[in-house]
């Protein structure tokens, strides 16, 4: 009888286990510096995966590669069952489309506003939209994100959270089915950075995105991940949930959660 | 060392190359960024219009007090107007002109790509699937080659404008006479070779603003080092140019 309700449940919930994004034997060197040795991980649909790593293990480099910014040197990555390395620019950008990426320092273009920085990405991914539709998808991103006063801004004259909520909004805005954090909290103040990471399960609970946080903010892994994975000398070192892991007998693992 | 150095510099080159090579392929595949195109053109060419008639106008200016004692020695002071406007057109206006651009435009383009670049806004573009290249590189070297060879004529018309005031400093000459003088001497051999080379002038401008920009390391420090590089280059190929522009006027008119 259980399994029976285990079968439904499963039927009910077919992409729980449904791999968004793959990894596999992922190597990266710049000169002699090897700094992904052979990673391998896998993304659910709906998952959100915590990276952890001291500087340098390449964390960020991972992420690079899952879009396109940072060509591999050897390995696999599928993303939404196709396989980018070696696209073309063309067939790249149609998985870009559907991948949001939040930079470490939100990455606004700071020649333009707030309002010009959202419109700018999608004029050319909804060319059917007129422009109070534009503006209403607009307003209604920047109130997801609590900043819909900052609309006129420029990027200079806001605080660093600011931006990063600004930079999740152009994110948000093209409706990406999988979101990559590149250390969202990292220079904010503690009560900044708990609103960030409530902002990514906000974004997760209401968007159903699959994700990828890199952090080094504990307090964000705990809120934040469904699974973590902790990356030494280019590989993965460990995996597991976050209380898992709290409880290792490792010590390097132990050294994250004190 | 100097073999490392000599290495580096062809190295460069060659990127350079490819640089301009990948400008050429993506210049006209299409979407074409049109209004970043403008955007830029107003920004390179109508915002440098006062500096480079305060330029132009003293080039001018000085070209003519100081030639005139010497023209007055063989009482050659008629020849005044003529040789004014022939100096500026065929050189000086757009060696001048072009290295003030190279100055403004070419590290202001160095600097801003190369803060792009430090900040990741240009990484930014690329995961959003625009391409960076085509929107901030072929916009910018469009426009410089456009908007040079405007501005050089804009300064050969106030230089010539400065000749008039510089005469009318010692002697009561006619505008009109003084204008005639300056058409008679002029001949379209003397303006077509020197305009066609305000358009390599423009295009080497805005190509080495944007492969210093575009190139530039990680880090601050490497903004400043782009922009100051960028003009340092601009600077030598335009002399390069002139002189390679000149050899070739001379071998064919």
């Amino acid at each position: 009888m259980k399994s029976e309700q285990e079968n439904i449940v499963q039927t009910l919930t077919p992409n729980k286990r449904t791999p968004i994004i793959e990894i596999k034997d992922l190597h990266k060197s710049f000169g002699n510096n090897a700094v992904l040795k052979g990673i391998n991980l896998t993304v659910n649909k709906g998952e959100d995966l915590v990276i952890l790593g001291r500087s340098g293990e390449g964390k960020s480099i991972t992420i690079k590669c899952i879009v396109g910014l940072v060509i591999p040197d050897k390995g696999n990555i599928s993303v939404l069952g196709e396989e980018i390395i070696g696209l073309k620019r063309n067939e790249l950008n149609k998985i870009r489309v559907k991948i949001g990426f939040l930079f470490q320092s939100g990455a606004l273009y700071d020649s333009m506003s707030v309002r010009e920085n959202l419109e700018f990405t999608l004029r050319r991914y909804s060319k059917q939209l007129s422009t109070q539709e534009i503006e209403t998808e607009i307003i209604d991103v920047l109130e997801s994100v609590g900043l819909a006063d900052a609309i006129d801004k420029m990027p200079s004259e806001l605080s660093g959270g600011m931006r990063k909520r600004i930079g999740l909004a152009r994110t948000l805005i093209l409706k990406p089915e999988i979101i990559l954090y590149d250390e969202p909290t990292t220079g904010l103040d503690t009560i900044t950075s708990k609103e960030i990471s409530e902002l990514i399960v906000d974004i997760k609970q209401k968007r159903k995105t699959t994700s990828i946080i890199i952090t080094h903010d504990m307090s964000c892994a705990k809120l934040t991940a469904d699974r973590v994975m902790i990356l030494k000398d280019g590989i993965i070192h460990a995996e597991g949930k976050y209380k898992e892991l709290e409880k290792s007998k490792d010590e390097w693992v132990r050294s994250f959660f004190i | 060392m100097p073999i490392l150095y000599l290495k580096n510099t062809f190295t460069d080159i060659g990127d350079a190359t490819l640089f301009t090579k990948k400008f050429f392929k993506e210049v006209f595949i299409p979407p074409y960024e049109t209004k970043e195109f403008f955007k830029q053109c107003y920004l390179i060419g109508y915002k440098s219009l006062p500096l480079v008639a305060l330029t132009g106008f003293i080039m001018g200016l000085v070209l003519t007090l100081q030639t005139r004692p010497t023209l007055a020695t063989f009482g050659a002071e008629s020849w005044l107007p003529g040789m004014v406007a022939l100096s500026l057109i065929r050189e000086i206006a757009p060696v001048i002109t072009a290295l003030i651009c190279a100055g403004k435009i070419s590290s202001g383009i160095g600097a801003e790509l190369g803060s792009m670049k430090v900040t990741e806004q240009i990484d930014a573009m690329e995961v959003a699937a625009i391409n960076p290249f085509k929107y901030l590189v072929v916009t910018r070297i469009l426009a410089t080659t456009l908007m040079v060879p405007l501005l050089v004529i804009f300064a050969d018309a106030i230089g010539i404008l400065g000749g008039y005031a510089g005469i009318t400093i010692h002697s009561d000459v006619n505008a009109y006479r003084y204008i005639s003088q300056v058409f008679q001497s002029l001949g379209f051999i003397d303006i077509i070779p020197a305009t066609i080379k305000t358009f390599f002038f423009g295009f080497f401008i805005g190509m080495i603003g944007c492969y210093k920009g575009f190139n530039a390391a990680n880090g601050t420090e490497s903004v400043g080092k782009a922009a100051n590089s960028a003009v340092v280059t601009a600077s030598l190929t335009i002399f390069i140019i002139d002189m390679l522009a000149v050899q070739i006027t001379d071998l064919f008119f």
